[in-house]
């Protein structure tokens, strides 16, 4: 598929960027088509997603065929580097829209609201007291509780960061090139992962049950569910490729000075981690 | 616009043969044309619209549309023209001229590159469908305020999902030129060896990943907000819709100089050629880019001082924007000096690069006046501020792309465009645009607010003129179409350095060059 070029390594042209944005388009047309009523929307939805599952099989197979057979030269491998920290500096930014939401209304909009800047709130909320948590003075969701910091999300920071030393571990087996504990520390790590995930669901059901606290819940549920939300979808992802990390570790494709996959998925590892201590800092905690 | 690479000893990589050859490509040329070609056709349809514009504002009343259609409109003109024409014609020129000028064989990632293009053409699918929708096309304007924009009809989600495509798009094009620039580079060419047409668009690139995923956040909230019920920006829930405007802005300012950094970097090559002298300034110019990059982030406000912000707010954000003026004069000056005692001629290229050095200037001083806050209470959402981003947006970053299409187009196709019919283009537009725009400085002053089909009969005389120049600066864009496709199917054959001895590797290769510009690095002292 691809072949060197003076030292240059320049890939062959390839279908499944053209398949990726058929299924992205046919993703998110049928996700509007749904929130527009339309009956079809979510199969058409689930189709896309489907067409970007098999975009990504498919995309990924072929790099890693290539990589296997010693295509890939140490500027492509340099290349790969820049290009996920880049990627990874985007999602920090992505999360910062959200983080900056949250410090907007805790710091600025909800004390204005309370009486802080006399105007708004003598026009419109006359009597409203901020305080925070709150779901506004229009009490959006009506009456809720928070979750405690020190139960679950507490236990969950531990989880993720014994995850980040369990990578490490693996990686450091990598380097001395001993695959059955590598294996066993990604299995750890990739375990803790679901383990994180499925303490969130649980975490989800207990505060939309018992709490009543909703993504309905003025803006502190907003936030705390955009934020959780959106984290607890990068975990997912993570922990996804993780375990293939795994399964390509068990295939032996990894040699202790050439395993950027692995490094790129830890390092994603890492990003989803110092976002949770984030979370756990400003949205559970303070 | 490439040929096939007959000079190459294996011709097997050559372009394939066909439709293939553009689905599936993973050559920085033709990914370049693809956008090139893209945006041209975004420049006429976002072009139709504003002609659509300016026949309703051609008299006082309602002749044409109705308002709410003008108002669909002026927003998805300005949608089409941002992130369709302008930003795609950028990464177009990046495509095609980054490699070569940096000595590689192509983009650092090829197949990455295929995708952030054909994204696009899926995502303004997307986006201008929504004109057949219930409801019709999105006409909040294209700052997709709340609560207004949340009154959308069915066009809203599909409106949110194209900005989410188009910033997909936009982040692994920036991922790809910032790699590419750091990884690729022939032995020698340091950071401060390259064109800074390099140099710019490098910093555009950090800025785009930087303030994207911002724009993705905010459009993400807007979706929550009408479909499942979160309270980002309602103040009932806590939240607040002018902390939309916030985040609108940190993306929308950096957004700014993302259309106008690559344009400094183009007229930055093109000036030194047509006047015979290097760069006057080269680091200065670098700092410049870099200080108006990092200034970027901490001036988003000055797009709200109507709005309501604290006293302090207001200060800070007045004088961080008036600060930009110092990089910015750094750069003017330096195109002058470059120019001062030099052989000049005037060829198309350089006439565009001149055109854009004074008339993005006089956008630039009508920005500094905006940039006074208690002026700006007075200007806010007029024609004044229509007639400042148009300056620098249509006579700064379009005159740019076209300085730079005439500039590279013989490089490109080997083939000279016709000398006489550019000129024509240059003065037809330059003059057209003049009428266009400036009129529309003093509608501002005068009080017409801008994003309306109707007017006060007051304003009547120069609505009239600027409709005039509007229509007369439409039907000049025909001629660009014709002067560039008619290059494409032959001309004149242009040397390998087409120019009177211009700087630069792109100007070392054939003209045009090999389907892999270099094969082997070529040796940069």
């Amino acid at each position: 598929m691809s072949e060197a070029h003076g030292g240059y390594y320049v890939p062959h042209g390839s279908h499944w960027p053209l398949v990726g944005s058929v299924g992205l388009t046919t993703l998110v047309v049928g996700f509007a088509m749904h929130l527009n009523g339309s009956d079809i929307g979510l199969s058409t939805m689930f189709a896309g997603i489907a067409i970007v599952l098999i975009m990504m099989f498919g995309w990924f197979g072929t790099v890693i065929r290539e990589s296997e057979s010693h295509m890939y030269n140490e500027q492509v491998d340099k290349s790969f580097r820049w290009g996920m920290g880049w990627f990874i500096f985007s999602e920090v930014m992505f999360f910062a829209a959200f983080f900056g939401a949250l410090f907007y209304a805790r710091i600025l909009s909800v004390p204005w609201l309370g009486g802080e800047d006399a105007s708004t709130h003598a026009l419109l909320w006359e009597g409203y007291s901020a305080a925070w948590p709150t779901n506004g003075p229009g009490a959006m969701g009506g009456a809720f509780e928070t979750v405690g910091a020190w139960g679950i999300p507490a236990i969950n920071t531990l989880i993720l960061l014994t995850s980040g030393v369990t990578v490490t571990f693996a990686h450091w087996a990598l380097k001395k090139n001993n695959r059955g504990p590598l294996v066993g520390w990604l299995f750890a790590t990739v375990a803790l992962g679901f383990l994180f995930i499925g303490l969130q669901a649980y975490e989800y059901g207990h505060a939309y049950s018992d709490l009543n606290l909703t993504l309905e819940s003025g803006v502190y549920g907003s936030t705390f569910y955009m934020l959780t939300g959106f984290h607890g979808m990068h975990v997912t992802i993570g922990a996804i490729m993780l375990a293939i990390i795994m399964l390509r570790s068990i295939k032996g494709h990894f040699t202790p000075d050439r395993h950027f996959a692995f490094e790129a998925v830890a390092w994603y590892w890492h990003f989803v981690d110092v976002v949770w201590l984030g979370l756990f800092i400003f949205v559970y905690w303070l | 616009m490439t040929t096939a690479t007959a000079h190459e000893a294996h011709d097997d990589h050559g372009p394939a043969r066909g439709l293939s050859r553009w689905l599936f490509t993973t050559n920085h040329k033709d990914i370049g044309t693809l956008y090139l070609l893209f945006s041209l056709l975004m420049f006429f349809i976002g072009g139709a619209m504003a002609m659509a514009i300016r026949a309703e504002l051609f008299e006082p009343g309602l002749q044409f549309v109705n308002p709410m259609f003008f108002n669909s409109l002026t927003t998805m003109h300005a949608l089409v023209m941002i992130f369709g024409a302008v930003m795609p014609a950028f990464v177009g020129l990046a495509n095609w001229l980054i490699p070569m000028m940096i000595g590689a064989p192509d983009m650092a990632l090829p197949r990455m590159n295929n995708w952030s293009f054909w994204i696009l053409p899926f995502a303004f699918t997307l986006l201008l469908s929504t004109f057949f929708m219930e409801g019709g096309a999105p006409a909040g304007g294209w700052t997709i305020y709340p609560p207004l924009v949340l009154q959308t009809g069915d066009a809203f989600p599909f409106l949110i999902f194209a900005i989410h495509l188009m910033g997909i798009s936009s982040i692994m094009g920036a991922i790809n030129v910032v790699v590419t620039i750091l990884n690729m580079r022939a032995p020698g060419m340091t950071m401060m060896k390259m064109p800074l047409f390099v140099w710019t668009w490098l910093i555009t690139a950090y800025l785009l990943i930087a303030v994207m995923p911002v724009l993705a956040g905010a459009v993400t909230m807007l979706l929550t907000d009408k479909y499942f019920g979160t309270s980002f920006f309602t103040a009932a829930g806590g939240g607040d819709p002018v902390m939309f405007q916030h985040i609108f802005w940190f993306f929308g300012h950096p957004e700014v100089y993302i259309m106008i950094l690559p344009a400094f970097g183009i007229v930055s090559q093109i000036i030194p050629t047509f006047a015979r002298k290097p760069l006057f300034g080269y680091s200065s110019m670098v700092y410049a880019t870099a200080s108006i990059a990092f200034l970027s982030f901490i001036v988003w406000a000055h797009h709200m001082f109507t709005v309501g912000m604290p006293l302090a707010g207001e200060l800070f954000f007045m004088y961080a924007t008036m600060l930009i003026a110092v990089p910015t004069g750094v750069k003017v000056f330096n195109w002058v000096s470059t120019m001062w005692r030099g052989s000049m001629t005037f060829e198309t290229p350089m006439l565009f690069a001149l055109g854009f050095v004074v008339m993005f200037t006089i956008g630039g001083f009508s920005g500094l006046m905006l940039a006074i806050a208690p002026v700006d209470f007075q200007y806010h959402d007029t024609y004044f501020v229509v007639a400042h981003f148009h300056y620098v947006l249509v006579t700064g970053a379009v005159f740019a792309i076209m300085a730079g299409a005439y500039y590279w187009l013989p490089k490109w196709t080997g083939n000279m465009y016709n000398e006489r019919l550019g000129k024509w283009h240059f003065w037809l537009s330059t003059i057209s645009v003049n009428v266009l725009f400036f009129p529309q400085h003093f509608l501002g002053l005068a009080g017409m607010p801008r994003r309306i089909p109707d007017y006060s009969i007051q304003f009547a005389e120069f609505n009239m003129i600027s409709s005039i120049g509007g229509f007369a600066f439409g039907l000049s864009q025909l001629l660009f179409a014709y002067i560039v496709f008619s290059t494409i199917r032959g001309g004149a054959k242009a040397t390998d350095k087409v120019w009177d001895n211009p700087e630069g590797l792109e100007w070392t290769l054939s003209s045009p060059p090999p389907y892999h510009s270099f094969t082997t690095a070529p040796e940069v002292k």
